[in-house]
């Protein structure tokens, strides 16, 4: 019996042993082969520099920094309304039978894969925005209005939760007060649930901002800082997805560079999440 | 401070009329008819489960939250319907406060707990609010411990002080009933002690109905005393309702006798 708890016990620490590890070298690896490059173009070139030409050994990925930025932010000015308004219908006014409904369906378009919505965003957004607004139909726009309905599962669900959690002594509370359902949601639940909602948008703006080949598809990936949301961008992850293929040399080490950078970002987000989630309990 | 115009004592200030409650099926209230005096404070009494809190929270309609509650007969606020089909909830709400078991005290600063439901019914102005939060928190002899930190998160309170705050909060919207539902139970004796003395100032002023285990607090402040008792089918009846002195020396009956000497229940 001991011995069956102790062979067990120690299949489950190398499981967990591996995958830490496998996580722990992965990030070594980019490190290894990306800080060498960093090094040699000089951190503030190769970040704030604006040319990206890997034929002729220029490494600035200014642009790329801006088309992820953009980007995300669209997706979040336009998914974290829609989103948390999702979640408050859901949680405040939806009859259980359609919340019943509806919940499975988010969960589902939390599992489409990314490369269904970028085909998707190529078919109908791009032509759209190139029918109705004009340039090329590929842009930030088209990428982030992809990246809103992408994060919106996060979001609602988060925000869902966090609104579930709540004690229904407040929502009772407030009613008794001789408040409004409106009211009640807006001065008291929202506020209730406020640090689970900025969660909620950060780890949206996370999953945006790691997105590659949804965007791909339909940011028509041209290295330049953008004048207008109609303007075609390449964002951090989609420049690896694009050039990883044929990279070699400095050219590969740049590339992992831009990993880094977008690790360092991604990184610095979750930690906020968690540090707002926790700092509540 | 504000005087209700109707507020004279001995009046009736609520009153139930053959008022009979289901969940669902279950019937849990069957046949309720009293009279709640105007400033003054009525207990209701009686074993768990045998309807107390359904009866207390009829008054400010807060079973329409539940969806399968239905509600049969009449209750009357100043000889108005509330049940009435042109009722406004929200106002009745206004009139009617209540003070929860634990205390429910919003996660946001003392000054916005009070202020949050004044603020609410259209008063816009800083200095007012702030006038009413300073008046609602003396009357719940919380201001001399509060008044120095209004901006501090009102979860940081001790127990007692957080359902005196809950007091004032429900004060600032000048209702003319104040609904406590076993509101003290959650606290230490001292702080029982200081929201039974609240009680007995506020009931100069308001209607205060009270929902208490403890029948001692039950005699020491109240004015009326209801008992309620599930019968054989186990629906909530009012078995004895009478002044609180004449049911505690002189009970109707053994079954009253016997609760409130704590025989069972
Ligand atoms: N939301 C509800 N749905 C269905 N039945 C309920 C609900 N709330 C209360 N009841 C039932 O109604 C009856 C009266 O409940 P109520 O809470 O009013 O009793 P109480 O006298 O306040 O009890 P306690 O002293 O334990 O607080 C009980 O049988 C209870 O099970
Ligand atoms: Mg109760």
């Amino acid at each position: 019996m001991k011995l069956k708890e102790n062979i067990s016990k120690y299949i489950f620490l190398t499981l967990a042993f591996s995958s830490i590890s496998a996580l722990a070298l992965i990030t070594v690896f980019i490190i290894i082969n990306g800080v060498p490059i960093i090094a040699e173009v000089g951190i503030i070139n190769f970040i704030f520099g604006m040319s990206w030409a890997p034929s002729h050994g220029e490494y600035g990925i200014f642009p790329m920094i801006i088309g992820s930025v953009t980007v995300t932010l669209g997706a979040a000015v336009l998914g974290v309304p829609i989103g948390v308004c999702c979640a408050i219908f859901l949680t405040e006014f939806a009859p259980p039978t359609l919340s019943k409904l509806f919940r499975p369906a988010i969960q589902l378009l939390a599992g489409i894969p990314s490369v269904v919505y970028g085909f998707w965003g190529l078919l109908f957004i791009v032509p759209f925005i190139r029918n109705f607004f004009g340039g090329p139909g590929l842009s930030i726009l088209a990428g982030s209005v992809i990246l809103a309905i992408m994060v919106l599962p996060t979001v609602i669900s988060i925000t869902e939760v966090s609104i579930l959690a709540l004690p229904k002594q407040y929502r009772e509370g407030a009613l008794a007060l001789g408040m409004t359902h409106w009211q009640t949601i807006r001065s008291v639940i929202l506020p209730s649930a406020k640090s689970g909602i900025v969660a909620a948008v950060i780890l949206g703006i996370g999953r945006a901002i790691g997105e590659t080949m949804a965007v791909i598809m339909v940011l028509g990936n041209a290295v330049a800082v953008p004048e207008s949301i109609l303007d075609p961008v390449r964002t951090l992850t989609t420049n690896i997805g694009i050039e990883m293929g044929y990279a070699s040399g400095t050219h590969r080490q740049a590339l992992f560079a831009t990993g880094i950078v977008l690790f360092i970002i991604i990184m610095v987000l979750n930690a906020t999440a968690q540090y707002i989630t926790r700092k509540k309990k | 401070m504000s005087e209700n115009p109707t507020e004279t004592q001995g009046s009736i200030k609520l009153s139930t009329k053959s008022v009979n409650l289901y969940y669902g099926n279950h019937h849990a209230l069957g046949d309720i008819t009293f009279d709640i005096p105007s400033c003054a404070i009525t207990a209701i009494i009686g074993p768990s489960g045998c309807g107390k809190s359904t009866l207390l929270r009829l008054f400010n309609r807060m079973n329409d939250l539940i969806p399968s509650v239905t509600v049969t007969g009449d209750v009357f606020l100043n000889d108005v319907p509330i049940y009435g089909k042109d009722m406004d909830v929200v106002s009745l709400r206004q009139k009617i406060g209540m003070v929860f078991q634990k205390p429910n005290v919003f996660p946001m600063s003392i000054y916005e707990n009070v202020a949050i439901g004044p603020k609410h019914h259209g008063i816009r102005s800083k200095r007012e609010l702030m006038e009413i939060a300073e008046r609602c928190l003396k009357q719940a002899s919380l201001w001399d411990e509060v008044k120095d930190m209004l901006s501090k998160p009102g979860l940081g309170l001790a127990l007692g002080q957080q359902q005196r705050l809950c007091i004032a909060r429900a004060l600032a919207v000048e209702p003319e009933v104040l609904l406590m539902d076993e509101s003290c139970s959650a606290l230490d004796p001292q702080s029982t002690m200081k929201i039974e003395d609240l009680m007995q100032e506020l009931a100069k002023k308001y209607t205060i109905i009270i929902v208490t285990h403890n029948m001692e607090q039950a005699a020491r402040v109240s004015h009326m005393s209801a008992f309620m008792m599930i019968d054989e089918n186990k629906i909530g009846r009012l078995h004895e309702y009478s002044d609180t002195h004449q049911m505690f020396i002189n009970p109707k009956d053994k079954l009253t006798e016997d609760y409130i000497t704590g025989r069972f229940g």
